[in-house]
């Protein structure tokens, strides 16, 4: 585990190098571990790939019992880290299916996908549409999910400039990953298709769709489908 | 609660609290005013909580019409605030008259105002904030910024300021108390200001010419620059060979380098966790500064160490809450 200040109010947790399926159980671990005994002044914790960063408030972070207030979270991330190593939590696997419509309107970039590395639009959905993904961050935009497990044949560089919109739903693939955008924004992936889902509701608890450690399998819909599903 | 009618927006105006933490691992930004201790300043001059929703102004501001008597305040950026043609104090209180058309206009110095209203801007709370996140659209007004036409409700003003209000209250559209925030009291608001930063989680990654760029360098504020960061332009922090790195988080006033070299110091409305190495984190206590530059103005960077950091944001604090007891003493 390695600990750096991220400016003066954040601590980055480093657990590891790649984010696989034992990283993100370990990295969820110890940020509930963190919220279950909160230090005085704990903000929040967010998780993400092979770490997570702790945010806190300096200013009501304990002095009296010596050193900094960085030094003190830091010992404190320590002390529960010490504290969850080696217990891996009950494994609960949420899994959640994404229907996607894949190409035409909806998927634009899915013909240059297949051209980049030599496979026809058929076999880039069949490898995206079968592979078994799992969350390894949400950020980006409220909701946005970062999706490890895409099969490495599918790897693709970000496009050189990235689209002024790319519509809410877009599934899209950037470098390792693959993605979904909750809200029409600037995007720089590849848009193979569209999902119907609300990836974000600011009124529902959880607000995002997708956490952290979540299981996710694409099911390939139709236009028709797609049209059904958005419109109820 | 009463009424303001908003008869033109000013350049982008948004209702803005002091964030909403807690939401990032759902990849919601805390977002915020940008110069939170201005927001704090202004809510604190009309007797309303540090937090309350008020307006953030960006370059001009918007045109309101108070339909009741109010207590309002102005604080951030130096902006020409005007009834009828004449001049209103800012960082003081100002009670208005009911009909009063208060005109915010052009920012002499600096880039982002603050208009506090007592009793706050009544606007639903969206996971624990009142701001507006803009890219989501949700929070403030509908989740985007003010349009002409829209119209704003403040709360119940609290007791204090609604003895300041009696005792200004006479035959004038405005009056104002003769006392005032201190000029020592006020974040800067400087179109070169030097920020101190934190060295960054990458700060190795950068060679030593990288390192003299950075800290010896001056950058120039581009028009590319929003409530999400600031694109900055000048000596480039690398040729473009840093590794690739997986993403993780980032924090407000993290600064990022794109393959580009042109460090991006991210704001309130930046994103949760970002994949450029990150050489420098400002220090919060210099994120006002940040707040207040704009395109073409320019900004250096100093070295300073995380508890150097905390201590100048510790004394920030001392002084508002010095500030906060001033003002809670006063009346008219």
């Amino acid at each position: 585990m390695k600990l750096v200040p991220l400016g003066d109010s954040a601590v980055l947790v480093t657990l590891g190098e790649r984010p696989d399926a034992t990283m993100l159980a370990a990295v969820e671990a110890l940020a509930a571990a963190l919220e279950r005994e909160p230090l005085a002044g704990f903000v929040e914790s967010v998780p993400a790939n092979a770490g997570l960063t702790v945010f806190y408030d300096p200013g009501r972070v304990a002095r009296k019992d010596g050193g900094a207030p960085y030094d003190r979270v830091a010992r404190w991330i320590g002390e529960r880290a010490a504290a969850t190593a080696g217990k891996s939590p009950a494994a609960i696997e949420r899994w959640v299916v994404i229907p996607v419509c894949y190409g035409g309107e909806w998927g634009p970039d899915l013909d240059a996908v297949a051209a980049t590395h030599g496979l026809s639009a058929e076999e880039v959905v069949a490898r995206h549409g079968t592979a078994e993904y799992q969350v390894s961050a949400v950020g980006f935009t409220p909701g946005f999910p970062y999706l490890t497990g895409l099969p490495e044949s599918l790897h693709t560089a970000r496009r050189p400039t990235p689209r002024l919109r790319v519509p809410a739903g877009s599934v899209a693939i950037g470098g390792v990953h693959t993605g979904i955008y909750p809200f029409e924004t600037p995007g720089g992936w590849h848009v193979i298709g569209r999902t119907p889902l609300r990836l974000f509701h600011p009124q529902q608890r959880p607000p995002s769709l997708l956490q952290t450690g979540d299981r996710v399998r694409f099911r390939r819909i139709t236009a028709a489908e797609f049209g059904a599903a958005s419109s109820s | 609660m009463s009424r303001i009618h908003v008869l033109a927006p000013g350049q982008f105006t948004t209702v803005q609290d002091l964030g909403r933490p807690g939401w990032q691992r759902h990849g919601v930004t805390p977002g915020g005013a940008l110069d939170a201790r201005a927001l704090r300043l202004a809510n604190l001059l009309v007797g309303n909580a540090e937090g309350a929703a008020a307006l953030e102004l960006t370059l001009t501001g918007p045109t309101l019409r108070f339909l009741a008597e109010a207590l309002v305040a102005v604080t951030g950026a130096d902006f020409q605030v005007t009834v009828s043609g004449r001049r209103l104090p800012a960082w003081r209180p100002v009670r208005l008259a009911a009909g009063t058309e208060l005109v915010l206009g052009a920012a002499a110095t600096g880039c982002r105002g603050y208009l506090a209203v007592a009793g706050g801007i009544a606007v639903p709370r969206v996971l624990g904030g009142r701001g507006t996140h803009l890219a989501a659209g949700f929070g403030g007004m509908n989740g985007r910024a003010l349009r002409a036409g829209d119209v704003l409700k403040n709360g119940p003003p609290s007791a204090w300021a609604r003895r300041l209000a009696a005792e200004l209250a006479g035959p004038g559209a405005f009056a104002a108390p003769r006392w005032e925030i201190g000029a020592e009291a006020r974040p800067p608001r400087g179109a070169a200001p030097t920020l101190r930063a934190v060295r960054g989680p990458q700060w190795d990654w950068f060679g030593a010419e990288a390192r003299e760029h950075f800290l010896g360098g001056r950058y120039t504020v581009t028009a590319r620059s929003d409530r999400m960061g600031l694109r900055l332009a000048g000596p480039p922090l690398t040729d473009g060979g840093l590794p690739e790195m997986v993403s993780e988080g980032v924090a407000t006033g993290t600064i990022q380098v794109p393959p580009d070299g042109q460090p991006i110091v991210l704001l309130a409305d930046r994103q949760t966790v970002g994949g450029y190495p990150k050489i420098a984190n400002v220090a919060t206590v210099d994120l006002s500064a940040l707040a207040q530059v704009k395109p073409g103005d320019t900004v250096g960077f100093s070295e300073v160490t995380v508890a150097e950091a905390q201590e100048l944001w510790l004394a920030a604090e001392r002084q508002i809450a010095t500030v906060k007891h001033g003002i809670a003493a006063h009346t008219a």
